[in-house]
């Protein structure tokens, strides 16, 4: 009998948290490497406008993008400007940049480029206008209006 | 000297310092998403060619001024009740089917019947077009020709009756000055695109008994020639005929 209380008497062994912190540092790698790093810096500010008929692009690797809206350093003014790339450009170099840009796919997919306008909400739309029309110009006709999901009105 | 036992560092904390580096992660870094309207901008015209002359009754017009109002059809309007404005243009006269026959009204298109007649008609004179096609060209574009309409032929089993098409010339148009926000501008072409989407659907929904978007996003993963049909077939019926426009300074229309 006496061995019985012997037993009785030890406290309860911890449970080990010595793995928790791999576990955790395995997650943080795993989201680390998943999630894709913009490639560019964003030099304007954008705040994309809200919409309801939204198509998602599948195929990232045919979208270029156009960036429009404030600086984001303030010593270059509030006036909206375009950001190609990684460098603000004026209208007239669109047309440029997209004969740069489509060079960069595959001959055979060079039609399916798609232009992503990422225009703040409050830029009025002169500038995008003349972005448009040099985008014409350059024969790159599919464009997407960037925007985030709301609801449809009255539904 | 007694050495002291070799004393275990406490890796309780490790844990939490590892979170606060996951959750630091998690809140800086931004996901790109690439969810947008699409459009398709029409091609560059040459200068000297004028647009072709429009039926006013066929075009939709809108317009967007600096202050972000609207005018559509020569009235004011609010974005709200622009989609069900933009509806009643795409049905018109009825399209033949949901819609049904509608009294012609002298602001809306005219939608002409098509009947299966026509279109069997169509396909037969095109198939002896092919058989005595002697150019390896013009033989192809025949036969592209009678392809399409033997597409339409399979329209009507698939919406089971004839229906009523909208006029090629029929178009919505916006217009927007160059101090319209590019908000305002965005919320009109998804109230325009919203419109003919939920007509999609309306007409997908009675048919084939799922949303049209429904349909089209199937075919994405999976083509084949029976949601190919379906689509097209919607399609025929609801033309999405959104004009980017050339850009005409709205404010001279207030002026």
């Amino acid at each position: 009998m006496g061995k019985f209380k012997k037993n009785k008497k030890r406290p309860d062994a911890a449970i080990s948290t010595a793995s928790l912190p791999d576990i955790v540092f395995m997650l943080l790698f795993f989201f680390m490497v998943a999630t894709v790093l913009r490639t560019e810096e964003e030099m304007v500010k954008v705040v994309r406008p809200e919409a309801s008929e939204l198509y998602k692009i599948e195929k990232k690797h045919l979208i270029r993008y156009v960036n429009i809206g404030q600086p984001q350093d303030a010593r270059r003014g509030t006036e909206p400007v375009i950001q190609l790339n990684d460098q603000f450009a004026s209208p007239d170099r669109v047309r440029e940049w997209v004969e740069n840009e489509r060079s960069t796919i595959i001959e055979a997919e060079q039609s399916k480029m798609w232009v992503s306008l990422k225009v703040d909400k409050e830029t009025k739309m002169g500038i995008v206008t003349d972005v448009k029309q040099e985008l014409r110009q350059a024969s790159a006709l599919k464009v997407l209006y960037s925007a985030s999901q709301r609801d449809r009105t009255g539904s | 000297m007694a050495r002291r036992p070799l004393q275990e560092i406490n890796a309780g904390s490790m844990a939490d310092i590892a979170f606060l580096l996951l959750i630091f992660w998690l809140v800086t870094t931004t996901i790109d998403s690439d969810e947008g309207i699409k459009r398709q901008l029409p091609p560059p015209v040459p200068p000297d060619v004028d647009a072709p002359p429009v039926r006013e009754r066929n075009v939709f017009v809108v317009l967007v001024n600096s202050n972000d109002d609207l005018l559509v059809e020569g009235e004011e309007l609010k974005i709200g009740k622009l989609k069900d404005k933009a509806k009643e243009f795409l049905i018109a006269n009825g399209d033949g089917l949901l819609y049904g026959d509608k009294p012609e009204d002298p602001n809306l298109p005219i939608r002409e019947w098509v009947r299966r007649s026509e279109v069997q008609l169509q396909v037969a004179s095109y198939e002896s077009y092919v058989q005595n096609a002697t150019d390896p060209d013009q033989k192809a574009a025949y036969e592209r020709a009678l392809a399409d309409w033997r597409d339409k032929l399979e329209y009507f089993t698939l919406l089971k009756g004839e229906y009523k098409k909208l006029p090629g010339s029929a178009i919505i148009s916006m217009r927007n000055d160059k101090n319209t926000s590019y908000d305002a501008y965005i919320q009109v072409q998804n109230e325009l695109e919203a419109a003919v989407n939920e007509l999609r659907d309306e007409l997908s929904i009675a048919k084939f008994g799922v949303a049209f978007k429904i349909l089209e996003d199937e075919f994405e993963r999976s083509p084949s020639e029976d949601l190919r049909l379906k689509i097209f077939a919607v399609r025929e019926v609801y033309p999405q005929r959104i004009s980017e426009a050339e850009p005409l300074d709205a404010s001279s229309v207030y002026n």
